[in-house]
């Protein structure tokens, strides 16, 4: 972006925290749910209550090594630290996470275009409880008082730091969409933006182009989807440039992305200092995953999105990156296109058809039995159905399941073969001798109302393809 | 090796009570001042000390990796804990209003 | 004098004497004495009477009650007790009622013990005269215008005045030891992670312990080993195979090699009386066939300023949550902040206050090099003089208290005159090793002294084996 000559940068890291979908807290047995009764699944440790103590839940530690290995992170040896601040939906007033040893370190994420953007680190940390604010509208400055509940306090949480690496909201969004597709795949999080399974803050500066250094970044807080995440950054990238090109500072603070108003604004009042004083938390011993151990997690687990796309890539004979792969992947189609392979069906033509019509409807994919879709792509490449036949197959296949030869009859889709297509032609061409005449003699335009009248002739059940090649191979001999 | 600082200021003990939320009146700031500072003083003791290589102790006894497994359990009854708690409404906990978003 | 645990616990199991009967002489004895003592803070007769009733029932059952059947036993008041009222001596944590029992509780009322009350303590166990609880300080049974030591000071007086034959205390850096040896107890801290601390209201997570009081050597052991052992539910719990603490009360010290550490032995301050009870009792163990001879630990020296930062440092965490929103005390505010301050600084004594203050300055930034790294760096040393000293020795001497106990208000006006009391009891809570106050002998006023035997971490058995015949030599 420019408005005085120079050109600049946005820079963007990304500060991503998961909640994984493990059945019980961080540090207690309580359960780990969303949307139940306030203060249900409480019990001393998540209260904080006076002589109670955390002890380490093993499946957040194997979930939070998963996403290590899908990030290809070192998964080390950790600790947990204590995080001291006052803020009433922290039980202890202090967050229990991994500050300077995080389990996973040093990895990469790769976007579908080959971008490969890397990831600082990855820790595991506890969640804080949920406040709401009373009067005022519901906003924290305006409000009377606040209500908290806890039931959300203790659940593990992974927070994955990227590294400054992204260059615009396009990219932001990719990594965002990318790495919840991870997430997803390596089964530790639903990766649901809208419930706060995943929550984004950005840390956006910007600079001249070609300049070595960062600018001052900003933090921005409260995006709760893509779109609002690409907007938010958008803004702050124009708001620093502004204030840049105006001979002004951009001051480094945390801002709120206010999705009404579409802008961000400072958080906090400047007389609060932070001062997290972290520690060694005491009521924790380190955590030194056994190699074993290790080894087990990784021999299972799934293939990532990118390898996903690769293979659905060469299946379809298209690059990766191309938005019909991004879309079957991201939707978790690919097993369909696996189907098609091995039944020896065609890729691309499973691919497309995956990408338009079945992304299209993609809640009803439960309908759609793997074998009818691969029946309805052999029926379609044999000539069996015309395209504009299989996609109503398929529509009806996903609203209502079945097989596709069973509604391609009901319909009276019945197959119209070479021979019958033939003698369709001919007696078209019979029909219409002296216009055929002139089509032989050059008149090009022609070839549609041959088409048309085939059409009108056999219902509609003629393969358009088909047609155009038999009318071509007659006009060549000259009959 | 990091030095210690010089002798704790009222102004040293004014921010560390502000950051524990405690609230002092002048009178308790320069008593807790005096008193700090002689304590630290004392501390001073082991900045003759070598150190350097010494591996910090978080720890007594060297523990690692204890795990529970991840199976829910009952935890304990909402009724009984609001009913300990200073201000409640509905079923949540009650506090006054709240002038900054959580960092 | 009343029966030891041992001898009760065996007249219960027997049948020989009701648990009631021995419940109601220990109960009459508070009535009568604790008004002027104020050793508890809260009795809780009537559950105690239910409890014994229990004891008897079974007993009358054929059933065995467990190891302390009818035993009356005091708990310090940061053992979180359900349904009874648990203060930490402190006005913040008042009329709060834990919808928890500590793991030592459930433990103690498994093995049959009767639960008579809650004892008075520093408030946060911060304090080595039980001057600091918001609700009046205790006296020394011994002489009653002294104090009983601290923090768990009611618990040493409760034992000392025969208000029950066992207490629970807890140690952070000489709670249980020091009041013992001021108040004529036997007291021990165990091995760091030898007993749970799930329902122990923190102090400082990684140097506190629950521990032990009693009159005889053996009534200690008998508590501990009923209280030791593996628990889930605090991640610092060992899970090794518990020592037994009363496997070799009876085997003398023959040919055991015991070392006096020096410094400790002449550190700074001490009465010259507690100098010379500590060597007359190294002589005592010599006599009785040990190799003594003295030994040099000589990091020991700089553990109360390496505990005087980390003990507050990890308590200015732990007291964090004490902020008015989900239990205790809440003083009214227009905002957020406004409650939290109003709240600690009316909830929290001056004490509690100043370490919360002296920890938060430790830890922040800019000074966690200097002082809280650097402590914790000490505290490797002191971990590595004793390791030492233990390839040479099975078990170490030192004094516990530089002096008997002193007279109410004496020190209250000069913290570190009162942090000084736990010079020779802190060190063992950084190593996280074993300790155990036993009373040796008298100063000239005729007030108790108390000398420690140390060990390395796991070694209760010859700890308590060197402590019964230190008991037998007094
Ligand atoms: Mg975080
Ligand atoms: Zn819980």
């Amino acid at each position: 972006m420019t408005t005085t000559g120079t050109t600049w940068e946005t820079v963007i890291g990304l500060e991503v925290h998961v909640e994984l979908g493990t059945e019980t807290k961080l540090f207690c047995s309580c359960p780990n749910r969303f949307g139940e009764e306030p203060n249900t699944n409480i019990c001393p440790v998540c209260l904080g209550l006076p002589g109670s103590l955390p002890v380490l839940n093993a499946r957040a530690v194997e979930y939070a090594a998963r996403i290590g290995m899908a990030l290809h992170c070192t998964v080390q040896p950790s600790r947990f630290h204590r995080k001291n601040y006052f803020y009433p939906d922290m039980p202890k007033d202090y967050q229990i996470s991994q500050y300077d040893v995080p389990i996973d370190a040093d990895g990469w994420l790769e976007l579908p275009g080959g971008t490969r953007v890397g990831i600082e680190r990855a820790h595991l940390e506890e969640d804080t409880g949920k406040t709401s604010h009373l009067g005022g509208g519901g906003r924290i400055h305006d409000a009377d008082h606040s209500l908290v509940d806890y039931n959300r306090a203790g659940v593990p949480l992974v927070e994955i730091v990227s590294r400054p690496d992204l260059r615009s909201a396009d990219d932001a969004r990719a990594y965002v969409d990318e790495l919840r597709g991870i997430l997803v795949a390596a089964g530790v999080s639903d990766g649901k933006m809208e419930e706060g399974s995943l929550r984004v803050d950005a840390n956006v500066s910007v600079r001249p182009a070609g300049s070595e250094r960062y600018g001052t970044r900003c933090e921005i807080k409260n995006m709760n989807s893509l779109r609002s995440l690409g907007r938010a950054i958008d803004y702050e990238a124009a708001r620093q440039v502004r204030l840049l090109e105006e001979g002004g500072t951009v001051t480094q603070e945390t801002r709120h992305w206010n999705e009404d108003e579409g802008r961000t604004s400072s958080m906090r009042s400047k007389e609060e200092a932070f001062d997290y004083r972290y520690f060694p938390e005491p009521d924790l011993v380190p955590l030194r995953p056994d190699p074993a151990w290790l080894d087990d997690i990784r021999a299972s687990l799934p293939p990532m999105p990118a390898d996903v796309r690769r293979k659905v890539a060469e299946a379809a004979g298209t690059a990766p990156d191309v938005d019909a792969v991004i879309t079957v992947v991201r939707l978790g189609l690919d097993p369909y296109v696996d189907a098609a392979v091995d039944a020896g069906a065609d890729g691309n033509l499973a691919v497309r058809r995956l990408a338009n019509e079945v992304a299209a409807d993609a809640a009803s994919v439960g309908n759609l039995a793997p074998a009818a879709f691969v029946d309805l792509l052999h029926m379609e490449s044999a000539g069996e159905l015309t395209t504009a036949q299989a996609r109503e197959v398929l529509k009806e296949l996903l609203a209502s399941g079945g097989d596709p030869a069973t509604i391609a009859a009901a319909r009276g889709f019945e197959a119209l073969g070479e021979d019958a297509l033939a003698a369709a032609l001919d007696q078209v061409i019979a029909d219409n001798a002296d216009a055929w005449a002139r089509f032989v003699g050059g008149e090009d335009k022609l070839q549609g109302l041959f088409i048309g009248r085939l059409k009108g002739a056999t219902g509609g059940k003629a393969d358009l393809a088909a047609a155009a090649a038999l009318l071509r191979a007659r006009r060549a001999a000259g009959t | 090796m990091a030095v210690m600082a010089d002798r704790i200021t009222a102004g040293d003990v004014a921010h560390v009570a502000r950051l524990a939320r405690l609230q002092l009146t002048d009178d308790e700031l320069d008593r807790y001042t005096g008193q700090l500072a002689a304590v630290l003083d004392h501390a001073r003791d082991i900045e003759a000390l070598d150190l350097a290589g010494v591996p910090p102790t978080a720890h007594p006894l060297p523990r690692e990796n204890v795990l529970r497994e991840d199976v829910a359990r009952p935890g304990i009854d909402r009724a009984e804990v609001l009913a300990a708690a200073p201000s409640v409404e509905g079923d949540r906990f009650r506090v006054p209003r709240i002038l900054g978003e959580a960092p | 004098m009343t029966t030891t645990a041992v001898e009760t616990a065996a007249a219960v199991r027997s049948g020989e004497r009701p648990a009631l009967e021995v419940l109601d002489e220990h109960l009459a004895r508070i009535g009568e004495q604790d008004s002027e003592l104020h050793a508890f803070l809260a009795v809780t007769g009537d559950a105690a009477r239910d409890a014994a009733a229990r004891v008897d029932a079974a007993v009358a059952a054929g059933l065995d009650p467990g190891p302390l059947a009818g035993v009356p036993i005091a708990l310090k008041d940061n053992l979180c007790t359900r349904g009874v009222a648990t203060t930490c001596g402190s006005r913040i944590l008042e009329g709060w009622l834990p919808p928890y029992d500590a793991t030592v509780v459930s433990r103690l009322a498994a093995a049959g013990a009767v639960f008579v009350g809650k004892t008075n303590l520093d408030e946060f166990a911060m304090g080595s005269s039980t001057e600091n609880s918001a609700f009046g300080p205790t006296r020394n049974p011994v002489d009653r215008s002294r104090v009983p030591g601290g923090s768990s000071g009611g618990s040493a007086a409760a034992v000392a005045a025969g208000f029950a034959p066992l207490a629970l205390g807890s140690d952070t850096g000489g709670s249980i030891r020091q009041p013992a040896a001021l108040c004529g107890v036997v007291g021990a801290k165990p091995t760091y992670g030898l007993v749970s601390r799930y329902g122990l209201i923190a102090f400082a997570s990684s140097l506190d312990q629950i521990g032990p009081f009693a009159t005889t050597v053996a009534d200690a052991a008998l508590l501990l080993d009923v209280i030791a052992g593996h628990d889930p539910a605090d991640s610092t719990s060992l899970a090794t195979n518990p020592p037994r603490a009363g496997a070799a009360l009876d085997r003398g010290v023959d040919g055991l090699r015991i070392g006096l550490v020096s410094e400790l032995a002449s550190a700074e301050g001490l009465d010259p009386q507690v100098v010379a009870r500590t060597r007359e009792a190294a002589d005592a163990l010599a006599g009785a066939g040990a190799k003594v001879e003295e030994v040099s630990v000589p990091a020991a020296v700089y553990g109360l300023t390496a505990y005087y930062l980390i003990a507050p440092a990890e308590a200015s965490s732990n007291l964090a949550r004490y902020d008015g929103v989900r239990y205790g005390q809440r003083e009214a505010g227009a905002d957020i902040t406004e409650m939290y301050l109003r709240t600690r600084s009316a909830g929290f004594g001056a004490e509690v206050k100043r370490r919360i203050m002296l920890g938060t300055y430790a830890l922040s930034a800019g000074y966690y090099d200097a002082y809280y790294g650097k402590a914790q760096k000490v505290r490797t040393l002191i971990v590595r003089d004793f390791e030492a000293a233990y390839q040479r020795f099975d078990a170490l001497l030192a004094p516990t208290a530089p002096g008997g106990a002193f007279p109410l208000g004496s020190k209250t006006a000069d913290p570190l005159l009162m942090y000084l009391n736990d010079v020779c009891t802190i060190p063992s809570n950084l190593a996280g090793h074993p300790a155990i106050s036993v009373p040796f002998g008298v100063d000239d006023a005729g007030l108790p002294l108390g000398v420690q035997v140390l060990a390395p971490a796991l070694g209760e058995t010859v700890m308590f084996q060197v402590a019964a015949a230190l008991e037998a030599a007094r």
